[in-house]
């Protein structure tokens, strides 16, 4: 499974990064997001799942948190 | 011999809601647009920037209501004016004692965070009530279409803010966690079996919770207005205070009228004056009562008057 690392990142980059990665992978493929506390963990789950993907879980790490999420349809 | 100047004609029936501001050089004035909601087509923007660029500066400005105000109108070309702006398409907007243009956030047709078509409303207000005078002093109505609240709602007369009531179907739950992250307000925890737990009297109607939630646990209950009454900005500001939660929005225009007349009728004998300081002068008891008569379902039981913010200077 992919991981992709948008800590430091800040909105709307991290945003637009996770779409880019996004492009890269199938539909029904799953992907982990590692986001910062704060602005990126409320925005960017909302934002993906407005986009059609499926957010699959959310958790938190050391500092940071994990988000599993499935590509939806283009 | 002398010779007998000119009279200029105006139609004075065109000045009736104001919108023409006198300015600092002599026979000069600004013209004030009326772009309710901040909304302006395309070919609306092309129109003005003609009549500007023959009748005007070299500039306009760009209100803080946004409206188009067209600088250095001669007030002999006041008909000109509004004839090139074309009546019906492009208006002038008011001034003075009366139901100002109201204004609105981009609404929530492309707007990921707005929850109710503050355009829509802001269009349908401006249609029913503009102009309509006060004979006290000035009257805004602004919408905000979540609670991020751009349009800063509680600094008009009567502010309007999108609410949404989210309800939870616990069956429907993932035990993702994203909503209690989500939730700025810590109005959703987790208990120790990874539940969730609303508390609502800490929810401030954001939605963030069921735009968030991926398995639709959390769902719209309802949906409608925040209203807040009794602010202003100027000299000495004030904060609305709450009047009344999920307001329809069909019931939008009929609440904003019935505040009218409670203002029109109170004020009376208090001189120039906004509403935020009557309710001040006679309590909003007063005010929470005549707005239960017609709509019992959204006003709050009770409330506090308009919050003085206090600039420090002065006493």
């Amino acid at each position: 499974m992919a991981i992709v690392d948008l800590r430091g990142v800040s909105c709307p980059t991290n945003f637009v990064k996770a779409k880019l990665a996004l492009e890269m992978i199938d539909v029904g493929e799953t992907v982990e997001f590692l986001l910062d506390d704060g602005e990126p963990v409320k925005n960017v789950p909302r934002s993906l799942k407005a986009e059609g993907h499926k957010l699959l879980g959310l958790k938190e790490e050391e500092g940071y948190y994990r988000l599993t999420l499935e590509k939806g349809e283009e | 011999m002398s010779k007998e100047a000119p009279k200029t004609a105006i139609e004075l029936k065109n000045l009736k809601a104001g919108g023409f501001i006198k300015e600092r050089g002599k026979d000069l004035f600004t013209v004030r647009l009326r772009v309710p909601g901040g909304r302006l087509p395309v070919s609306r923007l092309k129109k003005i920037a003609e009549v500007a660029e023959e009748f005007g500066g070299e500039f306009v400005h760009l209100s803080v209501r946004q409206s188009i105000e067209l600088v250095h109108i001669n007030f002999k070309d006041f008909d000109a004016v509004v004839s090139a702006l074309g009546e019906g398409e492009q208006k002038v907007a008011s001034c003075g004692a009366r139901m100002r243009v109201p204004t609105a956030c981009g609404g929530c047709e492309y707007n990921p965070q707005g929850l109710i078509d503050t355009q829509k409303s802001a269009l349908e207000v401006d249609a029913a009530l503009f102009g309509a005078e006060t004979h006290h002093h000035k009257f805004k109505v602004g919408f905000a279409g979540c609670p991020f609240d751009c349009p800063k709602s509680a600094t008009n007369d009567v502010g309007f803010q999108g609410a949404v009531w989210p309800e939870l179907n616990h069956d429907e739950c993932l035990f993702c966690g994203l909503c209690v992250k989500s939730c700025t307000e810590d109005a959703i925890v987790q208990d120790e079996n990874g539940g969730l737990v609303f508390i609502p009297e800490k929810c401030i109607f954001c939605g963030d919770c069921i735009k968030v939630c991926p398995s639709e646990a959390w769902k719209e209950e309802k949906r409608g207005y925040t209203v807040r009454i009794g602010g202003k900005w100027g000299r000495r500001p004030l904060v609305g205070t709450l009047f009344a939660v999920f307001l329809p929005e069909d019931r939008v225009i009929p609440f904003i009228a019935e505040v009218l007349e409670w203002y029109k009728e109170k004020a009376e004998g208090m001189g120039r004056i906004r509403i935020g300081d009557v309710i001040h002068r006679v309590g909003a008891e007063s005010l929470l009562e005549r707005l239960r008569g017609k709509f019992p379902d959204y006003v709050v039981k009770e409330t506090i008057p308009p919050q003085v913010i206090d600039t420090q200077i002065g006493s």
